[in-house]
Formats: C-alpha cells, structure tokens, sequence
C-alpha cells in the first residue's frame, strides 16, 4: 500500500464508511428507489426513497459491525487449529458425537410417524425433506464422490417423473412396475448425455448439463401432444400398498384387509416410509460403492484426473457409471415426486431447482453424507420458516449460499472420512485435502 | 431471397447484443479462470437501470432525434455507471474472498449471486414484464418485391442501424483499450500469468476488479440495446441471455475478444435463422445444442488458442 503520511484508525473507518455508503447508494437508489409501475399507455415511476436510504444504512452499518468486530478479533483467536487433530476444538467434538449422530438420526426418522405431535403438516414437510436428502444423496455420487459439477441434474428427475405418469397415463403401468423403469431410464438418458460431455474439463461439464436439463425442460414444454406442455400430466395414479391393497375407505382398502380403523393419514406414513426407503437405499448402495473398486476409482478421478489416467482407469467409463448411478436414483426420486404429487408439469423442474440441490450437496460437504441430512433440513425446513416472505425466500436462500461458501468453502462437514484406512480410520479435515477440481 | 436478407439483418442485430455481453465472459474467464455466472443478471440489471431512466427523463417517439441521441446517451453512461457498481460489488463480496480456494466454489457463488440479482430485481421492480414504447422509430426500405403473394420489404429500422453502429464502436474502442493502454497490458499480463505479473508490480485485484467492471459496463449496453430492440423486459431476461452469450463467448475461442464478437454474430444469425425457417418454440434449443455441440467439438473455439493442460 502506497505510505499517505500518518491516518488514524478512525479516518481510515470513516472513508471506507464513506466509500461503502455511495456505493450501497449506486446500487439501490435506482433499482430500490424508483419502482416502475406498469400504467395504461406506458410506465410510471413510484420513488421509495425511503426504503433505498435504509437498506444503504444497513448495508452501512454492517460494515461498521464487521470492521469493530470480526475483522477486529485479535490474531490467536484464529490458531486454535493444534497440530494434533488439525481441527478445531468444536469440530472434534462433533466428530466424537457423530459416532451417535447417525443411528439417532435414523432411529428418529422411523419413529417420527408414530410420535404424538406428529400431524398431516409435519409428515408432509418430512416427506419433502427427504424427497432433497435423497436427491442430494444421488448427485453426491455425481459431485461428492466423482468431482464433475453436474448443473442439469433436475433433467433425470424430471425423466423419472415423466417415465412414470406417461407410463401410467398411456398404458396403465402400476407405479411398482414404473419405478424400476424410470431409474433404468433416468439412467439410459445419463449415459446418453453423458457420453459426449465427460471429456469436458469441470466448469465446461457444470455449463453443458446445465444446456441439457433446459433443452429436456424446453422439450417437455413444448412437446403438447405427448407431454401436455406447461399443463403437464394430472391424474397420475396414487401409489397402493405393494400392489396388494389401496388406500380407499371401504372394503377391500388398506385399512380393511389389516383389520384397522381408517384414516387418511395412512397414504401419508406410506409414502413417507417409502421415500424413506429409497433415501436409504441410495445411501447404502453409495457407501457399499465407495468401497468397491468403481467406488474408488471414482474418488480417485475427484483428486487427479490425469494420474488416473496414466494409471490405466479408463475415465471415460468411470465418469460415465457415476452420471448413470447418479441418474438412476434421481429417476427413483422422479417417480416417487410424480406418484406423491399426482400432478407433473415441466415447472417443477426448472434450474432453480438444479441449484437447490447442488446447494444441498455443495453447502453439505461434498462427499459428506450426513452433511446432506443437515443442509436438506436447513435448506427445507428455512424455506418453511419463511413461508410468510414468500417472495424474499429465494433471495435469502442464494445469500446464504454465497456467505457459507464464503464461510466455509468446504461445506457445512468438510472432513473426508478415507474409505482405504490403515488399522484405525482417521477422518482428514478438508482443509488438509486438495479438492478434486473436477477436470 | 429477400426473406433471407431481412433475417440476416436481424441476425447480425441480436448478434451484436450477444456479443457485447460475451465479452464480459471472455474477459473474467481470461483472467481469472472462471464462469461468471451472474453477468448475465448484469445484463438484466443494465436492461432495467436503462428502462428506470428512460422513464424518468419521459423519453418517447415524439422526441427530437437530436434530443434522442443526446438523452440515450445520458442513459447509457448512467445504466454503465451503475451496472459497473453492481459487477463491480459481486466480484468484491463473491469472489475475491474465494481466490485461491477451489475451482468449483467461485462458480457456485456465482451461482449464488445469479438467483440473489434475479430475485432482488423482481422484488424491487415486480415480477411483470415491463413493457416501453418505441423510441427510435422509421427505417429504410431496401429491397421490395411484389409478387402473387402481395408485397414483401426487406427493411433496416433505424433502431437497428443504431444498435450496430453502438455495438461496433464500442468493440473498436475496448480494443484499442486493450492493446493500447497501460491498464489493457496490465489485463493481459495477468491473463497470461497471474503471479508473474503480481512480481513485477501489478496490482493484480485492482486489474481483476477493473475487469469485471467493463464486462459490466458493456453487458449494461447490451442490456439498453435488448431493452429498445424488443421493448419488453422482466427480471429473467439474464439467465438465458446469459446462456447464449457464454455460448458465444465458447464458440469465438474464450479469452479472445474479436472471437467474442465473432461468436455473438453467429449465434445470433443461428438462432433468427432456426426461427425464421424451422421453428420458434425450438429457438432456445438450438442455442443450447450449439454449446454443447461446440464443447464436444471445438472446446479452442474458432479464434482460440488450444489449452495444453499442464500437471
């Protein structure tokens, strides 16, 4: 920095101060303080002075909080890393509670819809949550554990989805015959659009499915005769009790054939344990994966593509089988999402979407199972909690995408649990570990 | 024939708008290796920055000419100033802190950014579509031809002729900024070798946020001229906009700016010719399938150096 003769701490804090307020005025005096208003015959414009001069303010005085106290905490606060564990004291408690995190975790999400408080709301809320956890679990496979940044992701849902009501609409498929097929299918169209693109270096890969899940959603739009177009396909079939029994009232449903009073809620905890199955399915097949040859030689392309290559890994196939699992789950996640909502249409599966899921896995931890399970809580559940600001929800949502990143560019869970371990397994923190760049 | 010139004319207009907004990709990506993925929510926020001021000077057709030009050029100078704030802030808050970490985390916050910019633009502005009247109107007629069919014109609106000319001095200008000045030496210092160029006394953030200040700037034209050329706008304008230019920007050879604007001329003609004679529904499909296509198959791009990847 260029010497300007002796400054004072609190001239320096007041030109940023000063700096900070006229560009937070820039920034919202026009977008903020004149809103146009669509009036016959033309445009007027409705000044908000107000409400542009308090967000710059805030922004102001956040600044100001930033400079007095996080940029102002003296040095040693920030080496509280030791040698020994490389991990700060509160993530190495985490770790040793972790071991008790998961089976409560799971214990919890059985019971969940025997527990008293449990209603028609919470279940429903549950069964979306774990519609992401499983999602998030599926492109885990793609992002986490192969390292290609897969941005069209929502394109094999929204296969599964269509397989499934176009199945049941033009031939009367029953959903336990579907679902099998659309994961095939989800599956087929991972390897058909991945074939051509996994040549692709990381950040070209992440633009290129990001085309194909448009061009699938665009196709789905205006596909009418077939797909319906943007009225999508309603009237989907419900799903019944293993294709034995459905969940009518009456003789011969659900809760006559077992000899139960009926209820409605029966369809819900249904659903609910199979969406609860199936997530667990795709975690247990990743986990079983990671150990199997495939399963490392996937980790091993995250790390170094190129000495993957001088190793005699054929990446091509590699990458290929990771698209296609990856694909397959989100076909199972599709038809779950097409026989759950009973109606589809091509909104459903827009980038926004996309995005959101890769939020899930990126803000997780990539490669972090259990980071999945929180950041879908937190994700879902603060879209719910938020539900009154309906229209401020996706703003806060990308805000804290790019503070956590900022945060914690490694996730929420950022150590690397090795699946190849010397006597004791030791979990790395990430910060030791060169992230895969996907390339 | 005559049905072909008129596209082409319209063909080389929506491509000179693409590629001032490739430009900005081109040039982040030169520099700093990565997809700027909110620029085209830059270009979305020029568009409406354009559209708040033309309403508030109360610009319309019955305007002088003179009076026009002056005033658009108000316009453009003031939606620049401000786009440029905005690009100019999103590399500061998003990225700068993420240099040096992964290669991935800069693109999801830049994913962040995109959806933070669309959702800010639609609660501050509505989520309508914000319709403005023509302002340059006329043109000339070039080519007529009166057949069974009736009468057909090929016609050059002046709105047309105003966005070319713009779009190309605007190219001759940033080129010569680029080989000429002391700043466009200390941009390609950088793009060929960050840390060379930090040692030999360039101040490498300072050149990393000028650049993404005239990315800004120029998709803010791009974004005024996508405002008077179709005269409708909302908040989603910018995603596949966006798309679209970083395809052109694949397509000229990234990092190259002739190639840039090369890239935008032809993916502008492929998409008004894709409209004109297959079908309009289809029109974003084939932009998509170009990228994917020129990934697949030409990843240098046609003016661009092929990258030899180093261990």
């Amino acid at each position: 920095m260029v010497l300007r003769g002796p400054r004072t701490a609190a001239a320096t804090l007041l030109a940023d101060l000063v700096v900070t307020a006229v560009i937070s005025l820039v920034i919202f005096g026009v977008m903020v303080g004149l809103r146009t208003e669509t009036i016959p015959g033309g445009l007027k414009l409705v000044p908000r002075w107000s409400a542009a001069l308090g967000l710059a303010a805030m922004v102001v005085a956040g600044r100001l909080m930033l400079h007095l106290i996080w940029w102002n905490r003296k040095p040693g606060a920030r080496s509280a890393w030791s040698p020994a564990g490389m991990m700060p004291d509160w993530a190495r408690n985490l770790k040793l509670s972790g071991r008790f995190v998961r089976p409560a975790t799971l214990i919890f999400a059985l019971v969940l819809p025997f527990l008293p408080f449990t209603d028609r709301y919470i279940l429903d809320l549950s069964i979306l949550v774990l519609t992401y956890v499983m999602l998030g679990w599926g492109l885990n496979i793609v992002v986490g554990l192969a390292g290609l940044l897969d941005l069209g992701y929502v394109a094999f849902y929204a296969v599964g989805a269509y397989s499934y009501a176009l199945l049941a609409h033009y031939f009367g498929w029953s959903f336990w015959l579907c679902l099998p097929v659309s994961g095939i299918l989800a599956a087929f169209w991972g390897i058909i659009l991945g074939f051509p693109v996994l040549r692709l270096r990381g950040d070209y890969l992440a633009i290129v499915t990001l085309a194909f899940g448009e061009i699938i959603r665009i196709v789905l739009l205006n596909w009418y005769w077939f797909t319906g177009g943007p009225d999508g396909i309603s009237g989907i079939p419900r799903p019944d009790f293993f294709g034995i029994v459905g969940f009518e009232r009456g003789p011969g449903g659900f809760a006559d054939t077992f000899g139960i009073e009926y209820s409605s809620l029966h369809r819900i905890v249904f659903l609910y344990f199979l969406i609860l199955a199936l997530a667990l399915l795709t975690n247990f097949v990743t986990i079983r994966l990671r150990r199997l040859p495939i399963g490392r030689a996937w980790e091993a392309l995250r790390e170094d593509e190129i000495a993957c290559r001088s190793l005699g890994l054929n990446t091509t196939t590699v990458k290929l089988s990771a698209f296609a699992t990856g694909a397959l789950f989100a076909g199972f996640a599709g038809a779950f999402f097409a026989t759950r909502q009973g109606f589809i249409s091509p909104e459903s599966f827009t980038f926004t979407e996309s995005a959101l899921v890769l939020a899930i896995v990126v803000l997780g931890g990539m490669g972090s199972q259990m980071g999945v399970v929180i950041a879908s809580v937190a994700l879902i559940g603060g879209f719910e909690v938020f539900r009154e600001f309906e229209q401020y929800r996706m703003l806060i949502f990308g805000l804290a995408m790019v503070l956590i990143m900022i945060w914690r560019p490694r996730g929420l869970i950022a150590g690397r649990e090795p699946s190849i371990f010397f006597r004791t397994r030791k979990t790395i923190s990430g910060a030791l570990v060169s992230q895969g760049e996907g390339h | 024939m005559e049905y072909f010139v008129q596209q082409l004319i319209n063909g080389v207009t929506l491509g000179s708008i693409y590629g001032l907004i490739a430009i900005g990709y081109t040039l982040v990506y030169g520099i700093v290796g990565m997809i700027n993925f909110a620029h085209g929510d830059i270009f979305m926020v020029g568009a409406f920055v354009s559209l708040i001021v033309i309403t508030a000077l109360g610009l319309t057709a019955s305007t002088g000419l003179g009076l026009t030009i002056l005033a658009l050029i108000l316009v453009l100078v003031i939606s620049m100033i401000v786009a440029s704030v905005y690009g100019w802030t999103v590399e500061r808050v998003a990225y700068r802190p993420l240099r040096g970490s992964f290669r991935l985390a800069p693109l999801i916050t830049a994913i962040g950014m995109s959806i933070v910019l669309q959702n800010y633009v639609q609660i501050s502005q509505g989520a309508r579509v914000k319709p403005l009247q023509p302002i340059i109107s006329g043109g000339h007629t070039i080519m007529r031809r009166v057949d069974a069919n009736g009468e057909f014109l090929v016609q050059v609106s002046n709105m047309q002729i105003f966005i070319v000319v713009i779009t190309f001095s605007l190219m001759v200008i940033f080129t010569l900024l680029i080989a000429k000045t002391p700043l466009g030496r200390a941009q390609r210092a950088c793009e060929q070798d960050t840390k060379m160029a930090a040692l030999s006394g360039i101040n490498v953030d300072r050149t990393i946020s000028l650049t993404f200040v005239l990315g800004a700037a120029l998709a803010a034209v791009a974004g005024l001229m996508f405002l008077l050329y179709y005269g409708v706008i909302d908040f989603f304008i910018g995603f596949v906009a966006g798309v679209k230019a970083f395809t052109a920007a694949v397509l000229g050879g990234i990092g190259s700016l002739p190639g840039a604007m090369l890239g935008g001329l032809v993916i502008g003609l492929i998409e008004t010719f894709w409209s004109a004679y297959f079908s309009i529904e289809y029109k974003d499909v084939a932009a998509f399938a170009m990228l994917a296509l020129v990934l697949i198959f030409l990843p240098q791009g046609l003016l661009g150096k092929p990258e030899v990847e180093k261990v």
